[in-house]
C-alpha cells in the first residue's frame, strides 16, 4: 500500500493507494476495485470474493452509474471488472469508455462462453475475460493487469520510440497463463491499450458493433517491409491492397496501410524538395520512419547527392539545424518523436545530407547509412537522416540494448542502398563512423546522442555512428568527410551541432582527432553560413566543427547535456522544415537550448572559421533553448531519460507543429 | 448430543445435494467465503438468488405470454438466470437455462413454454434443498455448534 494508505484500512476510499509501480508490502492488497454487474447474486458474491482477496471494492448495479463513478473520482480505481450483457448499456461500450476517459485495465466477465463474445472483449481491449460462475482464483490475480498496464506504460513512454514495441507487445503476454480465458490477455498484436493522446480517441464510436481497432504499430520491421513492398509495386502502382498483400502481415488491415501510405507519400514528396513543415511524419513509424525515408532516398548515392550541389552545406546546415533542436522545442524533442519524426525529418535532413555528400564525398566508409539517402535528397534528406539518426542517438540506451533495432533501423536506411554495411556494423554497439568531413559537424549533432547514450563509443576513432539511425544521416555526411575526419565518430556528435560531443571521453578524443579532419571540414561552413540566415543553423554547423576542437573538453562536458536534446532535436528540426533554413532555425534554437551557449560560443568561435563562428556566435545568443538543460546527465541512461522526457514534454508541441496526426511518437502502441 | 446428530444430518443432506446434482463445486465457494466475520453470507447470498430468479421468471411467463413474443428479450432473461444459478452452484437450474435458450435461438414458443416450466419446476426443487440446508445449519447454531458451512 502506499504511503497514506493505511495499512489495513482498505475501505477508506480516499486511500491513494497507487498501483502504479507503487508497490508496497501489501500490494495487492487494497486494490480497488469496481465491480459492474446487473445481477444483485453475481455482484455480491463478487464482491464477497474480492473482499476475501483483500480488495477495496465498490458494486454497482448499473454501467450509468458506474461510468459517474469513475469520472468524479478519476483517480479512485485501479481496476474494473463488468458484466457484458447488462440492460442500461452493453458490457463492451463500458469497456471502451473506461479504456479511452481512465485508460484503466478491464476485465469482461459472463456466462456466455462463446467464442466470438470472448473476442470482442479481446477486440475492445479488455485485458482479460472471466466466465461466470467466477472463481475466487480468479479474481485472487486480477491485480496482474494493473501492474502490467503500469508497466506497460511506462515502458512505452520510455522507449516508444526507440521500437520498443516489441518489448511492450512481450510485456503484455506475461500474464496469458494466469486467468482461464485470459486470452483476452493476448490481445493483439498491436497494444490495445487506449491511449489518451492517441488518435484513436477520436475514433470512439457509438456502433456497439465497432470493433475497436488496436493501433498499428508501425515497428522498423514493419515499416522496413512496407517499403519494399511499396519499391517492388513502384511507388505509382502501389495501392494499399497490393501492398498488404505483398506484406503479408497477419492481423494488418488494409486501413492500416492506407493511412501509413498516405503518410509515406507525404513524406517522400517532402523529400523531393517542397519545403512544408507539416511533418512528413505521416510516416514514422517510430523507428520505422527513417528507414521509410531511406529507402525513398533510394538510389541516392552519396556521391550523386554530393555532386547534386544541392546545398551540401545546407543540409548540413538543415540537419545540424534539425538537431539542434527542432526548433525551441526544447522539451519537444522527446526522444522517441525523435525517432519517429525523423523519419519524415528526413527530408529535410536530406538537404543537408547532400551537402555533407558534395563536400566530401568519398566517403565510403559507413556511410552506408547514407545510402538510403535518394539524391533528390538534398538537404532535406539529409537533415531526415541526420534526424533519423539522432533519434537514434537519443536512443543509445535503447540502440545498446536495442542494437536489432538500430540494425533494423541502419538497415532501413541502407534498404535502397546496397551499403548497409554500416547499418549492420552500427548496430547497438558499433558506433556509426562518420565521415567526418563535413558531415561532422552535422553529423556530431545527429550522433551526439548516440554517443552519448553509448558508452561504448569510447573507441570509436572513425566514423561510427554512435546511433543507428543517425548514421544515415550522419553518414553521409561523414563519408563526404571523411577524407578529412578521421574518427568520424563525432561526426555525429558535430553534426548536432551541439557540444553534444559531450560523450565526454570519447568524444572528446573523437573530436580532437576528429575535428582536425574536421577542419578540412571547414568549408563547410560556408555552406553553413547561407545557412545563417537561420541563426540555428549556423550554430549547429559551428559548434560541431569548432566545438569539438578547443573547448571540447569543456564543452563537450557542457555539451552533453545538449547532446541529448540535439538529438532530439535534429528530428524534429526535420520534420518542420524540409528546407535547410527553416530547419537551421528550428536545429539551432533546439540545440541553443540544449547546449550551453556559453560554452558554445567559445567552441565555436575558437575553432571555427571566420564564418563559421560568426555564425554560431551569432546563433548562440539565439539559442534559447535550454541551456544547459542536462546538467549533469552523462550517463546513458540520465540522458536517455532526460531526453526521453524532453521529448515527451516537447512531443506535444511539436507534434503539432509538425502534424503527426495519428502517430505520437511516444505513444506509440506497442 | 443434539449439536453432532444435527451436524451429522447436515453432512448428509449435504453431501446427497452434491450427489444428485443440485448444487455443485461453486456452492462450495460460497461456503468457503463464510466466516466469522460474515456468518451469514450464504444465507444472504442465496436470498438474494431466490428474490432475483423469482423476478425472472415472472418476467420469462410474461414474455412468452405475449402477442408478438420478443425473443431477445427472452434470451436476455434466460442468460441472466444462467448467469445467477450458475454463481450460486445451482447446477440443475443452470443446465435448463442452457437447454431453454437453445429454443429461444430456434424461435420456438412451445418449446419455450415447456423450458420455461422445466426450469421453474429445477428452481423449486432447489429452493427447497437450499431451505432445508440453511434450516438445518440454523439449528446447530442455535444448538450451540459451530457452523457447519
Amino acid at each position: 500500500m502506499n504511503l497514506g494508505v493505511n495499512p489495513m484500512s482498505f475501505t477508506s476510499s480516499s486511500a491513494s493507494w497507487k498501483s502504479g509501480d507503487g508497490v508496497s508490502d501489501q500490494f495487492p492488497a487494497g486494490l480497488r476495485v469496481l465491480v459492474v454487474d446487473d445481477d444483485p447474486t453475481c455482484l455480491r458474491i463478487l464482491e464477497k470474493m474480492l473482499r476475501s482477496c483483500l480488495y477495496e471494492v465498490t458494486k454497482c448495479s448499473r454501467a450509468e452509474v458506474a461510468l459517474k463513478l469513475l469520472r468524479d473520482n478519476k483517480d479512485g480505481f485501479d481496476i474494473v471488472i463488468s458484466d457484458v450483457h447488462m440492460p442500461d448499456m452493453d458490457g463492451f461500450k463500458l469497456l471502451e469508455h473506461v479504456g479511452l476517459e481512465m485508460d484503466l485495465p478491464v476485465i469482461m466477465m459472463s456466462a456466455d462462453d462463446s467464442k466470438n463474445v470472448v473476442m470482442k472483449g479481446v477486440t475492445h481491449g479488455a485485458c482479460d475475460y472471466l466466465i461466470k460462475p467466477v472463481r475466487m482464483e480468479a479474481l485472487k490475480n486480477i491485480w496482474q493487469h494493473v501492474v502490467r498496464k503500469k508497466k506497460h506504460e511506462w515502458r512505452e513512454k520510455d522507449f516508444e520510440q526507440s521500437g520498443s514495441v516489441e518489448e511492450g507487445e512481450r510485456q503484455q503476454k506475461p500474464s496469458e497463463d494466469v486467468d482461464y480465458s485470459s486470452s483476452a490477455n493476448e490481445g493483439n498484436w498491436k497494444s490495445s491499450k487506449k491511449r489518451k493522446d492517441e488518435e484513436d480517441e477520436a475514433e470512439e464510436r457509438d456502433d456497439s458493433s465497432t470493433l475497436k481497432k488496436p493501433r498499428v504499430v508501425w515497428s522498423v520491421e514493419l515499416h522496413q517491409q512496407f517499403v519494399t513492398a511499396v519499391n517492388q509495386l513502384g511507388i505509382d502502382k502501389a495501392v494499399p491492397k497490393k501492398i498488404l498483400e505483398l506484406m503479408n502481415v497477419p492481423g494488418l488491415t488494409r486501413e492500416n496501410v492506407a493511412s501509413h501510405l498516405q503518410k509515406y507519400r507525404l513524406y517522400l514528396r517532402r523529400l523531393s524538395g517542397q519545403h512544408q513543415n507539416g511533418l512528413g511524419n505521416s510516416f514514422m513509424g517510430p523507428s520505422d520512419a527513417t528507414f521509410g525515408p531511406m529507402t525513398a532516398l533510394n538510389g541516392l548515392d552519396l556521391q550523386a547527392l554530393a555532386s547534386s550541389g544541392q546545398l551540401p552545406p545546407q543540409s548540413l546546415a538543415t540537419i545540424q539545424a534539425a538537431a539542434l533542436g527542432r526548433a525551441t522545442n526544447k522539451s519537444a524533442i522527446s526522444v522517441p518523436m525523435v525517432d519517429q519524426r525523423n523519419i519524415f525529418s528526413f527530408e529535410s535532413p536530406k538537404i543537408r545530407f547532400v551537402d555533407g555528400q558534395q563536400q566530401h564525398n568519398n566517403s565510403t566508409k559507413q556511410v552506408n547509412l547514407l545510402h538510403g539517402i535518394p539524391t533528390n535528397m538534398d538537404s532535406k534528406q539529409l537533415a531526415a537522416l541526420h534526424q533519423s539518426a539522432q533519434p537514434f542517438s537519443n536512443m543509445n540506451r535503447h540502440i545498446h540494448s536495442q542494437s536489432s533495432q538500430s540494425n533494423s533501423l541502419l538497415t532501413q536506411m541502407v534498404q535502397p542502398q546496397s551499403r548497409t554495411q554500416i547499418l549492420n556494423e552500427v548496430g547497438g554497439s558499433h558506433v556509426l563512423n562518420l565521415p567526418s568531413s563535413v558531415g561532422q559537424p552535422v553529423l556530431s549533432q545527429a550522433i551526439p546522442g548516440a554517443l552519448l547514450g553509448r558508452n561504448g563509443i569510447d573507441n570509436v576513432h572513425g566514423p561510427t555512428y554512435a546511433s543507428v539511425s543517425q548514421p544515415s544521416a550522419v553518414v553521409d555526411f561523414s563519408r563526404s568527410q571523411r577524407a578529412e575526419l578521421p574518427g568520424n565518430s563525432f561526426s555525429l556528435v558535430g553534426n548536432s551541432g551541439i557540444p553534444t560531443l559531450a560523450t565526454k571521453g570519447m568524444l572528446q578524443e573523437d573530436f580532437n582527432s576528429e575535428m582536425k579532419g574536421n577542419r578540412g571540414f571547414m568549408p563547410n561552413y560556408d555552406v553553413f553560413n547561407e545557412l545563417n540566415q537561420n541563426r540555428t543553423e549556423d550554430w549547429g554547423l559551428q559548434s560541431v566543427g569548432s566545438n569539438f576542437e578547443a573547448p571540447q573538453h569543456t564543452n563537450l562536458q557542457g555539451r552533453l547535456d545538449v547532446a541529448p536534446s540535439v538529438l532530439v532535436q535534429p528530428g524534429f528540426l526535420s520534420d518542420r522544415h524540409i528546407g535547410i533554413p527553416s530547419v537551421n532555425k528550428t536545429a539551432f534554437s533546439a540545440a541553443d537550448g540544449v547546449v550551453n551557449t556559453a560554452n558554445l560560443s567559445q567552441a565555436l568561435t575558437s575553432s571555427l572559421p571566420d564564418n563559421a563562428l560568426r555564425i554560431k556566435a551569432e546563433r548562440l545568443p539565439d539559442m534559447g533553448f535550454q541551456n544547459g538543460p542536462f546538467p549533469d546527465q552523462f550517463g546513458q541512461d540520465d540522458l536517455m531519460s532526460a531526453l526521453l522526457k524532453q521529448q515527451q514534454e516537447g512531443i506535444v508541441p511539436a507534434e503539432t507543429d509538425f502534424g503527426f496526426d495519428g502517430y505520437h511518437l511516444d505513444n506509440l502502441p506497442v | 448430543m443434539e449439536v453432532d446428530q444435527l451436524q451429522r444430518t447436515f453432512h448428509d443432506y449435504h453431501a446427497s445435494l452434491f450427489n444428485e446434482g443440485f448444487l455443485d463445486e461453486q456452492f462450495v465457494q460460497l461456503q468457503q467465503l463464510q466466516d466469522e466475520s460474515n456468518p451469514g453470507f450464504v444465507v444472504e447470498v442465496v436470498s438474494l438468488f431466490f428474490e432475483d430468479s423469482e423476478r425472472l421468471l415472472n418476467d420469462l411467463s410474461k414474455a412468452l405470454d405475449q402477442e408478438n413474443v420478443d425473443f431477445r428479450k427472452i434470451d436476455a432473461h434466460v442468460h441472466q438466470l444462467k448467469g445467477s444459478s450458475s454463481s450460486i452452484g445451482a447446477q440443475r437450474v443452470r443446465n435448463a437455462c442452457i437447454a431453454f435458450r437453445n429454443f429461444c435461438d430456434e424461435r420456438n414458443i412451445e418449446a419455450c413454454l415447456k423450458c420455461l416450466q422445466q426450469v421453474r419446476q429445477e428452481y423449486l426443487l432447489v429452493k427447497t434443498k437450499l431451505e432445508t440446508l440453511l434450516r438445518l445449519e440454523q439449528q446447530i447454531v442455535a444448538a450451540g455448534g459451530a457452523s457447519p458451512m
